[in-house]
């Protein structure tokens, strides 16, 4: 576990050693600020306005972080070769994965966490009220969804082998699952029976992450707080496709030849 | 060590070494997958059996495309074998646990350029699982050792190429290894840095530990290794003692080197 802590590290420290968090958060700030200060629709409460602009910018620049982070892992090492001194150290190849995954997704969480804080300094400046559970089960939803993507990320790293093109591959299958994941039962019920049974059996294989973005509108409309039950399934769910797609991401790697 | 330098024309055997063997290499094939449609597979290694005895400076030569780099990529566990089997300190080199007393520097530095030196040493000494008060002193040690002292708070990648070779040297002794494996170890040094590099492996020596050398220098392997092997075309040439290959071919390193690979020399036009 040491091992893999360890691996972790690295992958944090590279995190806020590079610019990347730092230019998209000051982007945030600057638009949230400025779309707050300035009062378009002539409404004395622009508060859930601010609150979408914001937890939409929140939403892009996690995703951008867990993936631009985790693409480049593994194919960056194989390019910078840094994973030969590192495999010659008695780190397997599945403690590397995990070290991977867990760095990505601490790194990814402590990122999420700055958005959040902000977020709730600027909504609780003009609300005067700081909901805490329901950020935090926004904060806990968005992380483990977050989690999912990120192993989905490290099992295309394994596949591609340039990190620009997993970062571009990884963009557009996030995007496509989150925007168009939640409809595809409702597509394949008007397709032939073929092509509605494809569709179907692809609506069953890919995270849903529909379920975990849902959490967002309830911030956004102050709903109250999700049933802690429900929140404990998708954690659940979450854990169980981030195993399925580390164990596949193990089977690919454990036995690929690394050329010098 | 008294080996008997041994020219190996047909069934290469495992050659037996006078102390326990701490690397052990039998019946090694190592086949590359066809890269493409139409392409055939490569035979990397072909059968190659050796042993590599503690305490031992061993150089491991061969031309461009032999097979030593196959070899130590199946013995650092980058690769799987394909067929045969090959140990370090009698465990199984795909064990990750074959790693703990080895210390490996490859050809060119690869290494977190956002680190700094005594961070990389920190992160590597972890992953060998040395203990937090044991570690800063083998930091100190192998920092002052390859004189990277007043550099240790500097990124990586503000070092020059000499430095960034030595810290190279660094990562690879920080676990106090008892098997050091170097690549092309001066490739980039200038004559000092050389110099420090040979006096290094020497030392180590004088310590009992040791170290599998590959290098095209062969002036070097010459004065360091006290057995060599010469690999071509994925098989083994010639396995014995330097001097007494010298001795046996009445002439040098180089020039048995360039006899094994079948060089002709041309005559001047």
């Amino acid at each position: 576990m040491n091992t893999v802590f360890c691996l972790a590290g690295i992958v944090i420290k590279e995190l806020y050693r590079r610019k990347d968090f730092y230019v998209l958060f000051v982007v945030t700030a600057l638009i949230t600020l400025l779309m707050g200060s300035v009062n378009f629709f002539h409404e004395e409460k622009i508060v859930r306005y601010i609150k979408d602009i914001c937890l939409l910018l929140i939403w892009v620049s996690s995703l951008v972080i867990a993936i631009a982070t985790t693409a480049r892992q593994i194919p960056a090492e194989r390019e910078s070769r840094t994973i030969f001194p590192l495999l010659a150290k008695p780190v397997s190849r599945g403690q590397l994965i995990a070290g991977k995954f867990v760095g990505c997704w601490l790194a990814s969480g402590i990122a999420l966490l700055v958005f959040y804080l902000f977020f709730a300094i600027v909504v609780g400046a003009k609300e005067g009220h700081l909901p805490v559970g329901q950020y935090v089960q926004a904060f806990w939803m968005q992380w483990s969804m977050l989690a999912i993507i990120i192993s989905l990320v490290l099992l295309g790293s394994v596949v591609f082998t340039a990190p620009s093109s997993n970062v571009t591959i990884s963009f557009a299958a996030a995007l496509s699952i989150l925007i168009l994941g939640g409809h595809l039962h409702r597509l394949a019920a008007l397709q032939p029976h073929l092509l509605g049974m494809l569709l179907s059996a692809l609506y069953f294989l890919i995270p849903h992450l529909e379920w975990f973005y849902a959490v967002r509108e309830r911030l956004i409309f102050d709903q109250g707080l999700l049933a802690w039950g429900d929140v404990t399934l998708a954690t659940a769910y979450a854990a169980a496709y981030v195993g399925l797609s580390l164990c596949a991401t193990w089977l690919l790697f454990r036995r690929k030849i690394l050329t010098m | 060590m008294s080996v008997e330098a041994t020219e190996v024309t047909s069934q290469p055997t495992v050659r037996a070494v006078a102390g326990p063997a701490v690397i052990r290499i039998q019946d090694l094939v190592v086949e590359y997958p066809p890269r493409g449609f139409r392409q055939a597979s490569t035979l990397a290694v072909r059968g190659l059996s050796l042993d590599v005895a503690q305490g031992e400076v061993f150089g491991f030569l061969g031309p461009n495309g032999a097979g030593k780099t196959s070899t130590m990529q199946v013995l650092l566990g980058f690769q799987p074998p394909t067929r045969g089997a090959a140990s370090i300190f009698g465990v199984d080199v795909r064990d990750p646990i074959a790693r703990q007393r080895i210390g490996y520097l490859p050809e060119l530095t690869y290494y977190y350029k956002f680190l700094t030196a005594e961070e990389l040493l920190r992160f590597y000494g972890r992953l060998f699982g040395i203990p937090k008060t044991e570690l800063g002193k083998r930091i100190d040690a192998v920092l002052k050792l390859v004189e990277l002292e007043p550099a240790r708070k500097r990124l990586i990648k503000t070092y020059s190429k000499g430095m960034q070779q030595r810290i190279g040297l660094a990562q690879a002794l920080i676990n106090d290894p008892d098997l050091l494996v170097l690549d092309e170890p001066t490739s980039g040094l200038d004559p000092l840095g050389r110099m420090k590099v040979r006096e290094i492996i020497q030392r180590l020596k004088l310590e009992g530990k040791t170290v599998l050398f590959s290098s095209h220098e062969l002036g070097e392997v010459e004065t360091v290794c006290d057995r060599i092997a010469i690999i071509n075309q994925g098989e083994l040439k010639i396995l014995g003692r330097v001097a007494d290959l010298v001795r046996q071919h009445q002439m040098d390193l180089e020039r048995i080197f360039l006899r094994i690979i079948g060089y002709q020399p041309q005559p001047p036009a």
